[in-house]
């Protein structure tokens, strides 16, 4: 009789909504970004620089594959995200850096450029705040038994 | 510019280029004008949107009310656009590259607005926020990619 009861919430854990909207958001925006213009390059002027433009296109399907992750839910897509995003921040690092130490290697700018200053640096920060949040999220309990009413101590 | 568009026109015997010059520089000066109006409506919603979330609050009518607005105004910047490039104008930067970042311009507050509306809580006015600094950083690229003469 009891079908659904509002106490018992799925098993899942939410790591898409609350922030994890503002992420969900953010990476969506980000594979659009990177994907179109991946996309179009690797279209219109592959002879140009093909290594920018395949990592362009390489950040594109990480950004793809976080978002889906997210959006998805439960332990094992987090623990996925988590690596992804790890992923993500090793792919800003290194090609940020040699595009400033080693510049002749790009031809033309790829999403990772110089930590994606011409994004704003969003692409540096984006896998910081997604590791925090992805870690954070483990820690709390599966099917969320706190009344309410009881404000949140541990609220960023 | 007034000296160098008559004696153009005594010269050039083609008498009927030359009225639409003036059209499209009058043209131009709209598109500018646009994007200012884009650029500044798109932070005072992210400002408005930031407020909301520091507040605790989620987006309400009057939030998604001011997203419209924005967003008719991204749509009439489109619209101006393709109209000046219907007319001659050439996007330094490409007419393809001009029109995708114009229409990602228009899309992108209404996504938001769709997010804010599916998380309830000051998060989803967090997310209107990242909508419209994302909107001027757009307005940023699309100045760049339309080319800084308007001739």
């Amino acid at each position: 009789m009891a079908e659904a009861q509002p106490t018992q919430e799925k098993p899942r854990r939410k790591i898409g909504e609350g922030p994890g909207r503002l992420l969900v958001s953010l990476y969506g925006l980000f594979t659009v970004a990177a994907g179109s213009r991946s996309v179009y390059q690797l279209i219109a002027q592959y002879h140009k620089a093909p290594l920018s433009y395949w990592l362009s296109a390489f950040a594109a399907l990480v950004y793809a594959f976080i978002l889906v992750t997210l959006v998805r839910g439960g332990e094992s897509a987090r623990r996925i995200a988590l690596a992804c995003c790890g992923v993500e921040l090793a792919g800003v690092l290194v090609v940020g850096t040699l595009s400033i130490v080693t510049p002749s290697w790009f031809h033309d700018q790829t999403v990772w450029s110089y930590y994606g200053a011409g994004y704003v640096c969003i692409p540096l920060i984006l896998p910081v705040t997604g590791i925090l949040w992805l870690r954070r999220a483990a820690g709390q309990p599966e099917a969320d038994p706190l009344p309410l009413a009881e404000p949140q101590p541990a609220d960023a | 510019m007034v000296l160098r568009l008559s004696s153009a026109r005594i010269e050039s015997p083609h008498a009927q280029c030359s009225p639409s010059v003036p059209l499209h520089r009058a043209a131009g000066e709209v598109t500018g004008a646009l994007t200012a109006v884009v650029s500044v409506a798109a932070l005072l919603l992210a400002a408005w949107c930031g407020f909301a979330t520091a507040r605790d609050q989620p987006t309400k009518d009057w939030h998604l009310i001011g997203m419209a607005v924005v967003t008719v105004l991204a749509l009439a910047q489109l619209v101006v656009g393709i109209v000046e490039i219907a007319n001659g104008h050439k996007p330094t930067g490409g007419t393809v590259i001009f029109l995708a970042y114009a229409v990602g311009a228009v899309l992108t507050v209404p996504a938001a607005g769709f997010m804010s509306l599916i998380e309830r809580t000051r998060w989803g006015s967090a997310i209107g926020a990242a909508g419209g600094v994302v909107l001027a950083a757009l307005e940023l690229r699309l100045v760049e990619i339309w080319g800084g003469g308007h001739g």
